[in-house]
């Protein structure tokens, strides 16, 4: 029904425009991955493997990528607990209140992110809100130090962050569960705590699995909460890829554990892409 | 909350239902039902879109409370219990099948539920899907089963279970006509075999007649009248029931003297004097041949009519007779060939039945 | 049939989903009334005054920083619709080789974490010696965002009847008219939606912004460098009107993509759809 001619202009397009700004840019990447830098602060284009050794020789790396993916891991699992029950009530107990309360679960989403964190910081810190109230109600006599400037406050704010994000693809999905086979589960004789076990949650599984995956891999590549409430102990590995790029100025290295982030991130999603599709039953 | 007296559940009764009122906000869906249901019987609750069959049946499955009334199986009162408590299963409309799990899971689910033995659950699962005539497909994932496959795959998971009565909501109007047909064919069978009361629910009052011992046919929410096909059919008791059930002529008469006249046609009848409305079947109604106009018989009412319209049916045409006075009656013949112009009509005066209200459905 | 559907009350699970709210809400609240505090910090909070707004008023920098935060969005806005468009037209018409690729590289700025894509748009500018600036930020967010209009673009397509276009074409008029009179009428309000979408996601961004950025800071940007000196209470004032204009104008793309639709699915397909590196 479409022209070669309609084809070609709605697909060369956004294909040249892709390729220009992010294959070729994910390229270069590459490309600086396997390059040095000079003592005088010179990125030399001399090809070898020294980035990607260093990462392994290190212990600084590994450890901070496997504190990251710790609190990563952290953030994903609280924001399931927060989000799955929230949009399980919204989808079988909310009613006519549906709607609304809906949009207030989506409306911190789209309040910045910077003024979120901002706003954790007022709230931990030893002069913050939450001090002061414990202070307040006599639970605590002196500021509790490691509310701030800490894992705790990085899990903390990156779970607030994210658990919208893991509430909205669970909702889909549990939206979608037809509920003439809730009806049919009763039927046959199963009540409701057996019916969510062997109905309702397989199959909101892929929302489970979308959710986390986004929570997951965001709070790994993560370096403004750090950055914000995260301190010298809080720092992730983005944070050093940040360093790399800006004061320590060795970009090679830097471009090196971006790729190595990279490769986790698209290993995840390939992951959970094969599951995904392996219990996908539409 | 019934304040008539409810009679005592014989061994006839298998499931009463007792003065059922249901409302959706401001409308009264059902008003007031009582029905009873026989074991081994295949019951249709016939009626419209809106004319609350299937919040009748969702009633007796649990799936709705019911407001005032009381449902009782044998001397167990139901209607209190949650589905999952009912000895009573449903073949849902959209079959219902869990897409996640295959065809065998599927059926062992009711049987998990009742926390069958594992050591059962095959043999079971295997009887009842060679019942449906789906053996082969048991490791099936349903989604690669027809609508028609699928449909039996629900007739089993429910039957799998042995309910005392099992309830199926219009599960072949989502059929094409031959295959539909053919399961209802099936269908009655089965319910033969397996002997368990079966509450049907249709708006098709041919597939109705075809498939119930009885046949409750439902109108805004009041029972119209109950009874097996042929009684509906050839008695029916209002105007809705004949016009519903069947095609009718609908005739307003006078009775007066032993005759009942209805425009220009008049018939013997020993009915009280008055004004009544009659049903007259289409088919009941014959060409009378010219050279047997002469003769007559007092059990046959004559009429002429000029056909204003005659349609090929293959075995049987039907005809529209203007019988004057803008009176146009509906006559199936059997292949008369064209026809045309005036022709004389008879019927048996037995077969006009006259019904409780006066007309106007 | 209406179903009376009876809801089973849980008061646990409502607890729960109120808790969850609360965590929620929690730091909105705070920064909400601190705004408005009369001191920095401490509990309670005293004094209710508006100077923090107030100051906010003759707070040059700021303004020019939200000024370039606007001209970002509008024309990131731009990019992603003329490019998000005829992706998605691509995606659902079009068989070209690389095409599941292609879909799935697209949706990857939303995926990946925000310093991948900065960094490497970062060595693609200077890679061709071009400056840092307002421009680099706009094709930064651009490219990220053309995922947005792409999804939600596809996704009206889908409810999009073909048979209009096939009509069209059989009373005469061409592609070009097809898609001018029928498709593109029919896409407005998908298209309204992404734009909605993409604006408020690109006042917003920082991730990518911080490393794109030249000498103008758009104003997550300004935020972050007063945040890096201290607190400030004028923060609390400027987040909270950024509050107001984010949730303002996502409730206008909710109602714009209710109508008639089922509106979970529209936040959600978005999500959905790129874990699954699929089009939706």
């Amino acid at each position: 029904m479409y022209s070669r001619s309609y084809k070609a202009a709605v697909t060369i397009p956004p294909v040249l425009w892709v390729t220009a700004f992010l294959l070729v840019p994910y390229a270069l990447l590459l490309c600086y991955s396997f390059w040095s830098v000079t003592p005088a602060k010179e990125i030399v284009h001399s090809w070898n493997l020294k980035n990607y050794l260093d990462l392994f020789r290190n212990s600084m790396y590994p450890t901070v990528l496997f504190r990251s993916m710790r609190i990563a891991g952290a953030v994903t699992l609280l924001a399931l607990v927060l989000g799955y029950p929230l949009a399980y009530y919204l989808s079988f107990h909310a009613g006519g209140r549906k709607e609304l309360l809906y949009q207030l679960a989506i409306i911190p989403l789209w309040a910045s992110y910077l003024v979120r964190g901002y706003a954790w910081k007022t709230i931990l810190g030893t002069d913050g809100v939450l001090n002061g109230f414990l202070q307040y109600a006599h639970i605590t006599r002196y500021p509790v130090e490691f509310f701030l400037y800490s894992p705790f406050a990085v899990v903390l704010t990156l779970t607030h962050i994210y658990t919208p994000f893991t509430f909205l693809p669970i909702y889909a999905s549990l939206e979608h569960v037809p509920r003439n086979l809730i009806e049919a589960s009763h039927d046959l004789g199963a009540p409701p705590a057996k019916t969510f076990l062997r109905v309702i949650l397989p199959l909101s599984l892929p929302g489970v699995l979308a959710g986390a995956t986004f929570a997951f891999v965001l709070s790994l590549g993560d370096f403004l909460a750090p950055l914000l409430v995260g301190g010298s102990s809080g720092i992730m590995i983005s944070n050093i890829v940040v360093t790399l790029f800006g004061a320590a100025y060795d970009w090679p290295k830097g471009a090196a554990i971006s790729l190595c982030i990279l490769l986790i991130v698209v290993g995840i999603l390939f992951i959970t892409e094969r599951v995904e599709k392996r219990f996908s039953f539409r | 909350m019934s304040s008539s007296p409810q009679p005592a559940p014989s061994a006839q009764t298998l499931l009463s239902i007792r003065s059922v009122a249901k409302r959706f906000g401001n409308r009264e869906i059902l008003k007031r039902i009582s029905l009873d249901v026989a074991p081994g019987e295949f019951l249709t609750i016939l009626g419209e879109s809106g004319s609350g069959k299937t919040t009748l049946l969702r009633l007796v499955a649990g799936f709705e409370q019911l407001d005032s009334g009381e449902i009782w199986m044998a001397d167990q009162r139901l209607d209190q219990q949650p589905p999952y408590r009912r000895p009573v299963n449903t073949v849902f409309q959209n079959y219902a099948l869990f897409p996640h799990l295959s065809v065998f899971e599927n059926i062992a689910y009711g049987l998990r539920a009742a926390k069958t033995t594992n050591g059962e659950i095959p043999a079971r699962v295997t009887q009842a899907l060679d019942m449906v005539k789906m053996g082969e497909f048991i490791a099936s994932p349903p989604s690669r089963l027809s609508g028609g496959q699928q449909q039996r795959v629900a007739l089993a998971r429910a039957l799998v279970n042995r309910p005392r009565v099992l309830l199926l909501d219009e599960p072949l109007s989502a059929l094409d006509a031959n295959l539909r047909r053919q399961m209802q064919i099936e269908l009655k069978s089965l319910q033969r075999e397996v002997g368990i009361t079966f509450i049907f629910v249709t708006h098709d009052q041919e597939e109705a007649m075809a498939l119930s011992d009885r046949i409750a046919l439902l109108r805004a929410g009041v029972l119209e009248q109950v009874g097996p096909p042929r009684e509906i059919y050839g008695r029916p008791k209002t105007s809705y029931a004949a016009q519903f059930i069947g095609q009718t002529n609908l005739l307003p008469a006078e009775v007066h003297d032993g005759l009942a006249s209805s425009g220009a046609i008049v018939w013997r009848t020993f009915e009280a004097a008055g004004k009544a409305m009659y049903s007259l079947r289409p088919e009941c109604i014959r060409l009378v041949p010219v050279l047997a106009q002469a003769s007559s018989d007092a059990s046959l009412a004559r009429f002429r009519g000029r056909i204003r319209n005659q349609t090929f049916g293959g075995a049987m045409d039907l005809l529209e007779v203007d019988c004057g006075d803008s009176q146009t009656l509906r006559a199936k013949i059997a292949a008369p060939g064209p026809l045309g112009g005036e022709q004389v009509f008879e019927f048996f005066a037995d077969d006009a039945i006259r019904l409780d209200d006066q007309g106007g459905a | 049939m209406s179903r009376s559907s009876q809801r089973a009350s849980a008061p646990f699970l409502k607890a729960y989903a109120f808790l969850v709210y609360a965590f929620l809400y929690l730091p909105i609240i705070v920064l909400v009334v601190y705004s408005f505090n009369g001191g920095v910090g401490g509990f309670p909070p005293h004094g209710w005054t508006l100077s923090w707004y107030r100051e906010l008023g003759s707070d040059g920098p700021l303004w020019d920083s939200v000024l370039n935060s606007l001209i970002v969005a509008f024309a990131a806005v731009a990019i992603s619709l003329s490019l998000g468009l005829p992706a998605a037209l691509a995606l659902d018409r079009s068989e070209f080789p690389g095409k599941a690729a292609f879909r799935r590289i697209v949706l990857l700025p939303l995926i990946l974490p925000g310093i991948i894509t900065g960094l490497s748009l970062l060595t693609l500018f200077v890679g061709i010696h071009m400056n840092l600036s307002l421009l680099t930020i706009t094709l930064g967010h651009g490219t990220a965002l053309i995922s947005v209009a792409t999804t939600e673009i596809f996704a009206g397509l889908q409810k999009l009847d073909r048979r209009q276009e096939e009509a069209s074409l059989d009373l005469g008029a061409n592609h070009w008219k097809t898609f001018w009179r029928i498709t593109l009428p029919n896409l407005r309000v998908s298209m309204i939606a992404a734009a909605l979408l993409i604006f408020t996601l690109s006042l917003d961004e920082i991730a990518v912004s911080f490393f794109l950025i030249g000498r103008d800071n758009t104003l997550p940007l300004e935020i972050w460098s007063r945040l890096r000196r201290g607190i400030t209470p004028e923060i609390n004032a400027i987040s909270t009107l950024i509050l107001l204009f984010s949730i303002v104008t996502i409730v206008i793309w909710y109602r714009l993509r209710t109508r008639g639709a089922l509106a979970e699915e529209a936040a959600a397909d978005l999500v959905l759809s790129t874990s699954e590196g699929g089009a939706p």
